[in-house]
């Protein structure tokens, strides 16, 4: 099976990536930690890319409400560490498994009642914002006022309970990163992933030739929900805050799909390459204007403005994305890493 | 409680409702004529409203009389955004059409953000406290203010669609976009005017509603989803549909505000935007697709 996936991918291709690999894994050993939060926050677009893209790259359905099921993995793998004390790893599995059954019921309820296109899409805004608002007024995970993880003790790296150096959390992300990935290309190969496709392209034909469409939407949701969950277990026990008013809001929803549009809608490669484009840019933005700040400039949302106009460029100049037309140049085209 | 709170307090709910219908209206025509989905809705609202608070600010202008200023500058906006970006991008597919749109409209918060900063502000009137008694209701001044500006531009609004040549090509485009480039209409003039046009009452609503409103970006969201709300459960190119639902919508929430915590209101409307794409998505008025 390994062999075979290898095999679609051309040499070359496989030296690039395994070349990236080596210089990220061994990138603790020479960088400072500034250098090291930004690659962390590349892994976070580049993972996160990966779970929406299932969702809309794969199956179609576009959500603009993902911060829905960052959160509750989030929320959920918090409140079990600080009230119960339960491992993170297991809290993850938790908070997967309610965002999976949110999605599901969601996207039940979208498909059911052939909800589609930007009504769609709405929904899923909607109930974003209703857990928002659900979560700003439950006193049980802080409410309004945030919800905080102790950061006391940090002796050593405490895997088990995701408590630790930064280092322990550059490669926690960097391993669920390359996992998405794998993932990915694993479905895609998979039976579930042509129907998928299938889907995608053309639903009526899909459903005509006997493919049970509103089941395999609903797992796309499952799956992109609770890949999404897990990376907002990360978040929570990186960040060790969370206000309702930050995770569930659009601009965390947005997030998710940058590294994805940027790089490539329904490409594997893309949410990867879009993240790793997207983010130095930005950092490299802050770092340009800080002198400006000084002067009494306030730069508190240049990011996003920033991210806003990456896709608006994106848009109109590289609608497909970057990676496609990157392959191309690379000449690392047929059947490449999709 | 006695009967007379209630009462206030649909009042009042009428009167901020007919601003939700007038800034859901702006979200209709767009769709209704461009086939947009503004996503940037309640950023441009927004921005409006920050517009107004600078007239207060640096020249003393009451919101009600900036209207025509920040109506203009709307338009132009509208316009350009139309005539500039989107008309170039008619083939785009549809879910690349939102995401353009929502990338914009977090860049627009954001911007505002970095401007005016995240404290809410707000206008200080000398007639901000006084009130109209008719009975035994008790009507604040601004709120009969605003809901009479608001019933005005949506007035106007329907006038020039009715009654004016280019409101009625607008309508045209609108209705059957082959037909009227037969008819040799200059279809995308007649978008951008129909997205400046709908920027319009965006600018007007937001005006409006700094006389009751504190402003602060994070306010955009919540308008785009509640002028959503409005037009789906009105029914999308409905104009009266609009200004019913917007009045439905500011009657629950003023209610859901008395029994319920005021804070909890918007979840109230979120959940009726959830159960009306449900069940109805037609909208309570509009006819199915």
């Amino acid at each position: 099976m390994i062999k075979l996936w290898l095999a679609e991918i051309p040499p070359r291709g496989r030296l690039y990536f395994s070349l990236l690999l080596a210089v990220l894994l061994a990138a603790p050993l020479f960088v400072d930690g500034y250098a090291l939060s930004v690659l962390v926050l590349v892994f976070y677009f580049a993972y996160l890319g990966q779970a929406w893209n299932i969702m809309m790259g794969f199956a179609g359905q576009l959500s603009l409400g993902h911060a829905l099921y960052f959160g509750l993995g989030a929320y959920a793998s918090a409140a079990l560490y600080v009230h119960f004390g339960v491992s993170p790893w297991l809290g993850m599995l938790a908070g997967g498994a309610v965002a999976a059954v949110i999605g599901a019921a969601i996207g039940a309820l979208g498909f059911r009642f052939k909800i589609g296109g930007v009504y769609f899409a709405i929904l899923t805004i909607a109930f974003a914002e209703f857990t928002r608002i659900l979560f700003d007024h439950w006193l049980w995970v802080g409410g309004s006022g945030g919800f905080f993880l102790p950061v006391s003790g940090r002796t050593g790296n405490d895997i088990l309970s995701l408590r630790g150096s930064p280092e322990m959390f550059y490669y926690t992300w960097l391993a669920f990163t390359v996992g998405a990935l794998i993932l990915c290309r694993a479905v895609l190969s998979s039976r579930l992933g042509y129907f998928w496709l299938a889907i995608r392209e053309n639903e009526e034909a899909a459903q005509a030739l006997g493919i049970n469409t509103f089941r395999y939407k609903i797992f796309a949701v499952m799956l992109s929900a609770a890949l999404t969950a897990f990376g907002g277990v990360l978040y929570a026990f990186y960040n060790n805050n969370l206000f309702p008013s930050a995770i569930f809001s659009i601009s965390r929803s947005i997030d998710m799909l940058l590294g994805a549009i940027i790089g490539g809608v329904g490409t594997l490669m893309g949410p990867i390459i879009g993240a790793f484009i997207l983010t130095p840019l930005a950092e490299g933005l802050t770092v340009v204007l800080e002198p400006l700040r000084d002067l009494g400039f306030k730069f508190d949302g240049i990011k996003q403005v920033f991210y806003g106009l990456c896709v608006v460029a994106i848009v109109v100049f590289q609608r497909r994305g970057v990676w496609p037309w990157l392959r191309r140049k690379l000449r690392l085209s047929p059947g490449g890493a999709q | 409680m006695p009967i007379e709170v209630y009462l206030n307090q649909i009042v009042s709910g009428v009167l901020t409702g007919l601003i939700y219908g007038l800034s859901a209206l702006g979200l209709s025509v767009i769709f209704g004529v461009c086939k947009i989905v503004n996503f940037a809705h309640g950023e441009m609202m927004v921005i409006a409203m920050y517009l107004a608070l600078l007239a207060f600010q640096y020249f003393g202008l009451d919101p009600l009389l900036s209207i025509p200023l920040v109506c203009g500058a709307l338009f132009a906006f509208g316009y350009a955004l139309q005539a500039g970006l989107i008309n170039r991008l008619i083939d785009v597919p549809d879910h690349m059409q939102f995401i353009l749109l929502a990338a914009i409209a977090i860049a627009m918060v954001s911007g505002c953000l970095m401007i005016f900063g995240p404290n809410a502000q707000n206008v200080q009137l000398d007639y901000a406290y006084d009130s109209y008694e008719i009975g035994p209701l008790l009507l604040d001044k601004v709120r009969v203010f605003a809901g009479i500006a608001a019933i005005s531009v949506a007035g106007l609004l329907a006038a020039f669609f009715r009654w004016t040549w280019i409101g009625k090509a607008i309508r045209a485009c609108g209705d059957n976009i082959v037909g009227a480039q037969v008819t040799g209409l200059n279809v995308k003039h007649l978008f951008a005017l129909a997205f400046g046009l709908g920027s319009v009452c965006i600018g007007a609503a937001g005006c409006i509603l700094l006389l009751l409103v504190d402003v602060q970006p994070f306010l955009a969201v919540e308008y785009t989803l509640l002028a959503f709300v409005v037009v789906i459960v009105g029914g999308l190119g409905s104009l009266t549909g609009a200004l019913l639902a917007g009045v439905l919508i500011g009657v629950s929430e003023a209610l859901a505000g008395l029994f319920i915590q005021p804070s909890l209101k918007s979840m109230f409307s979120f959940g009726l935007l959830i159960l009306v794409l449900l069940f109805r998505p037609q909208g309570l008025v509009g006819k199915r697709a």
